[in-house]
This record gives structure tokens, sequence and C-alpha cells, in this order.
């Protein structure tokens, strides 16, 4: 897959109703625009809708905005809870 | 990517199967209803029903904004352009949604009209700054999660004076249209699937929360569990809502809580609070008229209203005939069970909303080949 090929792939998941999670690298605090990483691809998102959105974050991105801040910790803490969901059944082969 | 492969695991999907093959009893029915065109479109792709065991179904509910939108609205869309020669901008998923007289934006499009994809409220108002002269709309559809971006470029677009642009306003809200469903007799004359437990939706409860859904959780006495888009996130909300039907819970759970809290974002919310106001009644494809089910621009912002600005007037329009659209938004009736679904209604060629957007239930059935499977078997008679 070429850059424009993920670009394309980005884009249409930037459409309507799909949102991913994706890495802001730069902030232009004046404009409140960001830019974030989708995998390799770079894409401009407006910050309009978030508070305290720091550079490294990750961030939900749907239509060209962020919509919410993703948190590290409560991601560990799901995965974890999938984990301990998996020990009380047995996995059949 | 982050956050996205973790949660597709292969072994924990495994894991998670089994964990709900021995949670279940088999001698009840567990019907989970997902709003959220999103989980169709996951469960659909990765196969999470072929995991469940067969008394665990999943009903489509009607979550997908450019299915539950009625045809009128999108003769309205097509009206402004071919009358009053706007420059129409929308999302792509509207552009090739069939409207009346076999016409779509796309149609219309090809025809001459200046319709312009866009990919965010942000290129709407770009174009309307770089084309003073021309009169530019912005048909907004979609759902809590889509209205923000929209507030955004009202504001925007109020504080720069930026006066030919408008906004063709189509925002529905969800625990209106859930509720909806679950009271409305009409639904219940047309058969519908009983449902026992609904995965709340991911990206609208990032912004209105997980609070909205209390009242109705107590109200209707069903479980809710706001579930994350990934594989994963719907196979473990399952099992909650499997554990709370066993126990008799009928509480509204968080799976999603890296994104979702209680209260939500209050940033967005008080932008939509400032902008939009409620619509005493909204039609809704499938639903009919639900009370308070949609938003319109506030006074205070009437100039950026399209529907003020221009003489739109309500066109009730039928479905294309055979079309069982209304009834797959319901829960009623499955794609298959369309006459016209794989034979003249396909993605490439789509004559009802579910098979244009790819999270309506028949492209999701399309796409994936589920519909060449047999059938689970029905547990629903034994149950009942």
């Amino acid at each position: 897959m070429d850059q424009g090929d993920a670009a394309a792939c980005v884009d249409r998941a930037l459409a309507m109703c799909l949102a991913l999670p994706a890495k802001v690298v730069a902030i232009d605090a004046v404009t409140e625009m960001a830019t974030v990483a989708l995998g390799e691809v770079r894409k401009d998102v407006s910050l309009a809708l978030v508070e305290d959105v720091q550079v490294d974050d990750f961030v939900l991105i749907h239509v060209g905005y962020a919509l919410n801040k993703v948190s590290q910790e409560e991601a560990e803490r799901t995965l974890q809870l999938f984990a301990e969901a998996g020990l009380t059944g047995e996995v059949q082969p | 990517m982050k956050y996205v492969d973790e949660f597709r695991q292969r072994d924990l999907a495994q894991q998670l199967a089994a964990a709900i093959r021995q949670a279940v009893n088999p001698d009840r029915r567990y019907n989970l209803m997902e709003f959220c065109g999103g989980h169709t479109h996951a469960i659909f792709r990765y196969g999470v029903q072929d995991l469940m065991p067969a008394n665990v179904k999943f009903v489509h509910g009607p979550g997908c904004p450019v299915c539950v939108l009625p045809i009128g609205r999108i003769d309205n869309a097509i009206q402004l352009v071919e009358q009053h020669d706007v420059i129409l901008c929308t999302y792509g998923d509207m552009l090739r949604v069939p409207a009346s007289g076999r016409k779509s934006l796309l149609r219309v499009k090809a025809s001459g009209a200046d319709i312009r994809m866009v990919y965010s409220t942000q290129d709407a108002l770009r174009i309307a700054r770089d084309n003073p002269g021309r009169q530019v709309v912005f048909f907004a559809i979609g759902f809590e999660t889509t209205t923000p971006p929209t507030a955004v470029a009202i504001k925007q677009a109020h504080a720069e004076g930026l006066d030919n642009f408008s906004v063709f306003c189509n925002h529905v809200l969800t625990p209106a249209a859930i509720q909806n469903i679950l009271e409305s007799p009409e639904v219940r004359a047309m058969g519908s699937v009983s449902i026992d437990g609904f995965f709340g939706p991911s990206h609208v409860s990032s912004i209105i929360g997980s609070r909205p859904y209390e009242f109705f959780a107590e109200e209707f006495q069903r479980p809710v569990v706001i579930a994350g888009f990934e594989p994963l996130d719907v196979m473990q909300s399952a099992l909650m809502l499997i554990r709370q039907l066993n126990e008799g819970r009928h509480e509204v759970e968080n799976e999603y809580t890296r994104v979702v809290t209680r209260e939500g974002n209050l940033k967005a919310q008080s932008l939509v609070a400032e902008v939009f106001e409620l619509r005493r009644s909204f039609e809704w494809r499938g639903l009919g008229l639900v009370p308070y089910s949609a938003l319109q621009v506030k006074g205070s912002f009437a100039g950026l209203d399209a529907e003020r600005r221009f003489d739109m007037p309500a066109i009730s329009a039928s479905d294309v005939k055979g079309c069982e659209c209304p009834s797959i938004l319901r829960g009623v009736k499955r794609p298959t069970d369309c006459k016209l679904f794989g034979t003249v209604c396909t993605p490439d060629n789509p004559m009802g909303s579910c098979m244009v957007s790819s999270e309506g239930a028949c492209a999701a059935y399309w796409s994936y080949g589920r519909f060449r499977q047999p059938e689970m078997p029905d547990s629903e008679e034994s149950a009942a």
C-alpha cells in the first residue's frame, strides 16, 4: 500500500461515523488545529471540541475533529478485563 | 496502530468467546440490539456473530444516520441545488442515497449541479470563503458525534460574518430513537423481535456520556452496555450484557472507558446547546415521526439556517417499491428477507439506504458475504 492508498483509506475512515484513535504530533494553538498521525499518515484536525490536549496524546478523530482524548490507563484496564474474562472460560482449540 | 490492533487480538477473542459460551444459560435467549452502525460493521467484518452461541443474537438497529434520513429530506437538498443554485457541501456517504424520481445527489452532480464532498465542516467553511458570490449550504446529517462539528462551523461563520454560508440541519438524537423502538405500538404490531439488551453507541456516548441511558435502562428495564467499536470491545460488552441478564439486572455499564465517561464531553455539549434546539418532531425512515428526536438551528443563529433562508417545503416521499429498509431499520426483518437484496439492490447500484452506507445492515450483509452462509438455527420459537 503506497502513501496515496493509505491516505485514501484514512480519508474514508474520516468520512461519516467511523472514528479512529490518532496521535497528536503538533499543535497550532492560534488556529486550534493539530496535526495527527494515523500510522504513517498525517492529517490536520480541529481541536475546537477538546480541552487540554498535548503533543503525544491520543485523540479520537471524527469528520476532521478530535472528539475526545483516549485514556491510556483505561485502555490498559480494559485489555486486562479481556484477559481476565478469558481465564474463566476454557479455550477450545 | 495503537488502540486498534490490541483490540483485535485473535487469542483474546477466543478466550472471550469461551467465557461467553460458559456464561450463557442455554434455556433462554439473548437478543442484543446494537443501535449503532459502527457496531453492525464490526460484527460483520470480524465475524463476531459466528463466535456466539446460537441463542445469542445481534439485532441490527437504526443507528446509521444515512439510512434513517427520510427520502424527502434528500429531495429537499436536491431542490436547493436545482432551484436555488447553491453549492451543496455534504459528507461522501450521502451522495449515492437514492432520492425520488431515480435521482441521487451523485446523479444531480453528474448533470452539472455544484455538489461537493467534504470531510469536515471546516472544508465547507473554506468553500464559502472562496466563493463569496455564491450561496453555500452544508447538508448536515448525523447523530450526536457529528453535531458538535456542525455547531463549531455555525459559530465560526457567525463570528466571521460569513453570510453566504448556511446549514441544512438533519441532526438526530440517539436516546429518543432507542426509546421509540421500545415503546412504539406500531413497532410491536409489526412483530418486532423482542430486545433483551442494548449495546450503547461508542462515539455518540463519547459526546453525551453514559448518563442519558440511565433513565432508559430503568424505565424499560433493559441493560445497556456502552461498547467500543473494535471486535473485542463488542465481545466483552456482549459478555457484560449476558451477565446482567442472567442476574436480572438492568443497569448502564461502560465497557468503552478509554473514551467514554458518565458526563461525556462537556465542551461539545455546551457548544451544541448554544447553537441548536430540539425539534418538536422529526421523521425517521423506518420509525416515522419521533417526538423530540432531532435538532434545529436556534433563533439566535437563524441567519445561518438554510431552512429559514430558502423556501423548503416539507416533502413526503415513499420508498422504492419492495424495499424493506424501514423494517430492516427497526430490526423487524433481516436484509435477506428483502426481495431486492442482492438482486437489483447491491452496493454498486443501491435501491435503499441500508445498502448505500457501509454501516447499513444490507451493505454489511453483502460486503462480508454473510448472506451466503446458512442461517443460524433459530432459537426464538423454543425460547418464546
